[in-house]
């Protein structure tokens, strides 16, 4: 079976600090895997390098994207080739409406798929279907990106987008910091409904909450720059219930 | 062009001053001869003197009167514990000033010599023509300082000019606070033309709280031009408490990195006062930060002037530098003309300022008023709490409550 | 590894490489005077516009005075002074005759015109713009004129205001802009060639958008436009002005001067797309642009300026409002671009002497190149304007390391009921906004551009709508670069 994402043997610093430390992961298509682990393991510094952050440097290894060299790829390839990051500090961008965003960001990728662009009408039908998936107000969508929103809103126009664009691998980055249950439940019901054969999911959480809901199918321990455990949905239990301690204590014995 | 002397008011203005005796660089004096000949007073079409005029400067009657006074003025102490140096007309008082070589790491001389070049002003290049005192305080590597040195500056008798030149070495690593303070005692049409320099050198911590608070016809200009070497920390805090005329140009020349520069000032006025505040942050180094906050409240048919100017520099990168201007007319024969002014020559930089002038908020007098306060004290609590905005920041706790006790004796406000 | 990311630096560098996009010449034979200045040329201009005697007077004088002046030199530009002599102050195209109707205008000039993107035909089906279209310094095409004049609105020529309305000319012109005012605008009542002429009667609410584009077009020819805005007790206008020029290598001096006046309830709204020839890459050539607007407000009334500048090697432009009446109302939106060795000082004066007068300024400015770009406003509150209001933002947005971006407000307050409030910020273009939309599959190029425009919206959003898609493909074409 292919593999949608391999990420073998990944190491990445920030300003001369290694961060990640050979970091493998693979994702099939249909898969969701969640990466767990405690505070400054990596875990978002995996979300920007995949997504290609230019501050962190890359200093070994290999990410193939569905079959094309992910790093030798710029950030707007990467997402054209189907890769979404959904940040977990979505930016504001101040006059520029979300809807003419996502319309030059739907039109740019269909471009480079060599597909026509949308009609305005195929467009604001898509809208409206998708805002529904997220329970997002039409409303939200005239208003400049992000801007003014609150935090549930932020992340729910991040799936909304995600809906919009049809990416093959989701990357959430801590989508369930910062949300009531409410909101946890509509972004999750969202990834749930975008969720087919051929697409796949990285979902990267500090909590174990967000996993009673986007249920995945495995779940990895992320540990000073390297996956140190994987295992099936249940470890996320064990690790909410434990904590990341006896982990740390794992991996101390085994050395 | 030779010009002939008296040929202007500066000229005449001049004649009526002495030579300074004291020991400067000859440059700085060459400069300041160059820069003096054939010169005029500034007019407001200069726009550095845009909204300040200065004929009644240069028309003052000029005397040189003996010193008088025996004894500091009790209103002339700010702080229990500081190191006092007093200044009688810009002249030196050794007599009634403390002993500051008995501090450790503290080095005194009566010179007047700096790293600073000249600076094109008119009073700057009059101070060092015509300097009537000046001295060095050094503060020595690694020195932390406990208690404040206070320099007080006290004008006596009838057309006095001083034109003191204090200059201060805060070396590496060291910290140290200043109080800068002006009284008046007996005199009237006097004017002071003070000179601080301080070269705060890296890692240095250097505070000078500067407390105006003269109750005569006199007339101040203070000149004050401030290096900041790498990682250093320079704060200075202007409170204008009193006075009839006062001019303050404040220059921050940021010359290392990671340097961080606080100048706070607080101008409460009245009657027919007239208090100009001009600062200039200049960041010629990347990775530095700057903050501004001036808050000036104008009552009676006093003016109040704030320009406020940051530069960056090519290449100054990363700077952050935040100003900001308040006022509050309580008169309307008041005025402020404020100018807060940006010149970004550096991209990557976040710089904002902001001004506001309004009167005090009706909403708030209301509330308090159905609280149960008469109007005026609902009026003193929030023209306090205004004020207060810019004294809460300020470290020594001594200077804050001289001020705070000041404006209570001048306004009734209690803080 | 490799860096995928085009940088601000490498946009500015194919910033530099945009040509100008409507460098053309039309090629109409002029009718010139010849070069340089004195009161033989005031004569000659006078008498070639068939001029009344106090208007040959008004010139005159304005001439003594100008000789008595000197440039002003406070602005935050440089460059090399115009030699006042070797301009030509009068050009007109040869056609002896007006149009009676479009189908009579030189077919080279709506080819002009077309190239320029503003087909007459089509902004006269698809809008109901009337344009007056001023080709150096004569105006040639005059349209809707019958369904204006059954409102009694004038919209003309200055020359033909002069000849038809000498009483309304007589009675505005210089009354806002006074021939002493300043160097420029005594230089060009002096010399002034034409323009335009708007009067709205009372109460008349003007149904389209009246529209002027200008147009330099001789080589040396200096251009000092005239433009009088009359908006009668209750009336309402909305004037558009829209510049483009060709490419010139010597730099050609525009002074043109700009009056309003709005009576008591009267709006005007005045709104202008510059892109004159900012110069070439090195700096070289461009047009000076040193205007003066200015409208003078009556009770109840309002004026709103909106401005997005792009051209221009040189901008000296401050449009103001003096809001004399009470109630009245001032506004000022501007966005101002500069590139390559433009440099632009722009802003706006609200002078308030009315109670309860009003002002809003929000200004945007973004530097490229090695531009200079300055914001210089004067918010001026007198004794007795109470309850005076002013909100002022002015933010400035930096794209590269070798530009500048500078900010000079002045505010003077005169009067304790008055509220005024003033920001400004300066930042570099957000990185962190860019990666957002270069994750979503957004080229950098497009995310500047959807950025920027998105800055500038709120200026953006006060044009009049045909004038704003134009207004955005300018700022698109100015910040446009070629990605590799």
């Amino acid at each position: 079976m292919k593999t949608l994402i391999n990420i073998k043997d990944l190491h990445a610093s920030i300003n001369g600090k290694e961060i990640l430390k050979g970091l493998n992961l693979e994702v099939k298509p249909g898969e969701i895997h969640a990466i767990m682990g405690p505070n400054g393991a990596g875990k978002s510094t995996l979300a920007s390098v995949l997504a290609g952050r230019e501050e962190y440097e890359i200093t070994e290894g290999s990410v193939d994207f569905d079959g094309k060299d992910l790093l030798e790829l710029s950030t707007e390839d990467r997402a054209r080739e189907g890769l979404f990051l959904a940040f977990q500090y979505p930016v504001e961008i101040p006059g520029v409406s979300n809807v003419n965003f996502l319309r030059t960001a739907l039109n740019e990728i269909r471009e480079y798929n060599g597909q026509e662009q949308i009609s305005a009408k195929d467009f604001m039908a898509l809208v409206r279907e998708k805002s529904a998936l997220v329970e997002l107000d039409s409303k939200l969508a005239s208003r400049s990106v992000n801007e003014g929103f609150s935090g549930g809103e932020k992340k729910r126009n991040e799936i909304f987008q995600m809906a919009m664009l049809q990416p093959k691998l989701a990357i959430l980055d801590e989508t369930d910091s910062g949300l009531d249950i409410d909101a946890l439940r509509i972004v999750a019901n969202g990834v749930n409904k975008l969720k087919t054969p051929e697409n796949g999911a990285i979902v990267i959480t500090h909590y174990q909450r967000l996993l009673d809901y986007i249920v995945p199918d495995f779940v990895h321990v992320l540990y000073d720059g390297k996956i140190v455990k994987s295992g099936p949905k249940e470890l996320a239990l064990e690790l909410e219930e434990k904590g990341y301690d006896w982990i740390k204590e794992e991996l101390e014995k085994a050395h | 062009m030779s010009q002939t002397l008296m040929n202007t008011k500066l000229d005449q203005f001049r004649s009526k001053l002495t030579p300074s005796k004291v020991k400067i660089d000859q440059t700085l004096l060459d400069h300041a001869d160059a820069y003096l000949s054939g010169r005029e007073f500034p007019t407001t079409r200069d726009e550095f003197w845009k909204y300040t005029r200065l004929t009644k400067i240069s028309n003052l009657e000029i005397n040189v009167n003996d010193s008088i006074i025996q004894s500091i003025p009790e209103e002339a102490i700010i702080h229990p514990n500081a190191q006092k140096i007093v200044f009688e007309n810009g002249v030196f008082r050794k007599d009634l000033s403390d002993d500051i070589l008995q501090v450790q790491g503290v080095q005194f001389s009566e010179k007047g010599s700096s790293s600073f070049t000249f600076q094109e002003d008119v009073f700057y290049a009059l101070n060092c023509k015509y300097s009537t005192d000046a001295i060095t305080i050094d503060i020595e590597s690694k020195t932390i300082l406990k208690d404040p040195i206070h320099l007080i500056l006290i004008s006596s008798g009838d057309g006095s000019v001083s034109m003191p030149r204090i200059v201060i070495n805060a070396a590496k690593f060291s910290e140290s606070e200043f109080i800068v303070s002006t009284h008046n005692v007996n005199s009237q049409n006097c004017l002071s033309n003070v000179v601080i320099e301080a070269d705060v050198q890296e890692n240095a911590k250097l505070t000078i709280n500067k407390i105006q608070n003269e109750k005569s016809s006199n007339f101040s200009v203070f000149n004050e031009r401030v290096d900041q070497a790498l990682n250093s920390c320079f704060t200075i805090n202007t409170l204008t408490l009193n006075g009839s005329w006062i001019r303050n140009n404040v220059r921050v020349n940021v010359n290392g990195q990671n340097a961080e520069t606080h100048l706070l000032g607080a101008y409460v006025t009245n009657e027919n006062q007239h208090v100009d505040n001009h600062t200039l942050i200049d960041h010629l180094a990347p990775n530095c930060q700057s903050n501004e906050l001036y808050k000036g409240v104008l009552d009676g048919k006093s003016t109040g002037v704030f320009n406020g100017k940051v530069f960056v520099r090519k290449d100054a990168q990363k700077i952050n530098a935040f100003q900001s201007n308040g006022n509050v007319l309580l008169s309307d024969d008041a005025t402020i003309n404020s100018k807060p002014e940006l010149e970004i020559y550096a991209d990557d930089v976040k710089c904002s300022h902001g001004s506001t002038t309004g009167q005090l908020d009706e909403d708030a007098v209301y509330y308090l008023r159905t609280r149960g306060l008469s109007e005026k004290s609902a009026r003193h609590l929030l023209v306090t709490a205004f004020i207060g905005d810019v004294l809460e920041k300020i470290e020594d706790e001594h200077v804050v409550k001289y001020a705070e006790n000041a404006l209570s004796m001048r306004y009734g406000w209690s803080f | 590894m490799k860096k995928q990311s085009y940088t601000e630096n490498e946009l500015a560098k194919d910033l530099e490489n945009q040509e100008y996009k409507f460098g053309f010449v039309t090629n109409i034979e002029s009718d010139k005077a010849p070069k340089g200045l004195n009161e033989d040329i005031i004569r000659f201009i006078s008498a070639k516009k068939n001029e009344p005697e106090w208007l040959l007077e008004h010139r005159l004088k304005a001439f003594e005075i100008w000789k008595t002046m000197t440039e002003p030199e406070w602005a935050h530009v440089e460059y090399v002074k115009p030699d006042f002599q070797d301009i030509t102050y009068y050009s007109a195209p040869k056609q002896k005759k007006k149009y009676e109707s479009w189908d009579d205008v030189d077919p080279e000039l709506k080819e002009t015109m077309s190239k320029l993107g503003i087909s007459m035909e089509e902004q006269q089906r698809l809008t109901g713009v009337a344009v007056d279209f001023v080709m150096d310094s004569v105006s040639v095409a005059t349209s809707f004129k019958e369904k204006l004049k059954e409102l009694g609105i004038i919209f003309c020529s200055f020359s033909d205001a002069v000849q038809e309305h000498p009483e309304l000319v007589k009675k505005y012109m210089g009354s806002v802009v006074p021939m002493t005012d300043n160097f420029y605008a005594a230089l060009n009542s002096a010399v002034f060639s034409d323009g335009s002429f708007c009067y709205i009667p009372k109460g008349v609410k003007c149904p389209m958008e009246l529209s002027t584009y200008f147009r330099i077009n001789e080589g040396g020819t200096g251009q000092f436009e005239r433009t009088l805005v009359v908006a009668d007790e209750g009336s309402y206008v909305s004037y558009l002005e829209g510049c483009t020029a060709p490419q010139r290598d010597e730099n050609q001096l525009h002074a043109a001067v700009v009056e309003l006046v709005a009576l008591e309830n009267a709006e005007i709204k005045y709104s202008t797309v510059q892109n004159w020839y900012p110069g070439d890459k090195e700096g070289k050539g461009g047009v000076y642009n040193f205007v003066t607007k200015r409208g003078i407000c009556e009770r109840n009334s309002k004026i709103s300026w909106t401005q997005v500048e792009t051209g221009s090697a040189i901008t000296w432009k401050y449009p103001s409002c003096i809001l004399k009446g009470d109630n009245s109302i001032g506004e000022f939106y501007s966005v101002a671009v500069t590139n390559n060795y433009q440099q632009a000082d722009t802003g706006t004066k609200m002078i308030h002497l009315g109670k309860n007068t009003r002002s809003t300024i929000i200004s945007k400015g973004i530097s490229a190149g090695k531009s200079q770009n300055s914001y210089r406003g004067l918010v001026q509150i007198h004794k007795n304007a109470d309850n005076a209001r002013n909100f002022s933002q002015c933010d400035s947005l930096l794209m590269t390391d070798e530009c500048g971006a500078h900010t000079f407000p002045y505010i003077e307050c005169k009067n304790s009921t008055a509220k005024i409030e003033h920001e400004a910020t300066t930042s570099k273009i957000g990185e962190d906004q860019i990666f957002y939309c270069l994750q979503r599959g957004i080229s950098e190029e497009k995310a500047i551009g959807l950025i920027v425009n998105g800055y500038c919206k709120d200026v953006l959003n006060q044009l009049p709508m045909e004038f704003a898609v134009e207004a955005q493909k300018l700022l698109t074409i100015s910040l446009e670069g070629s990605v590799g």
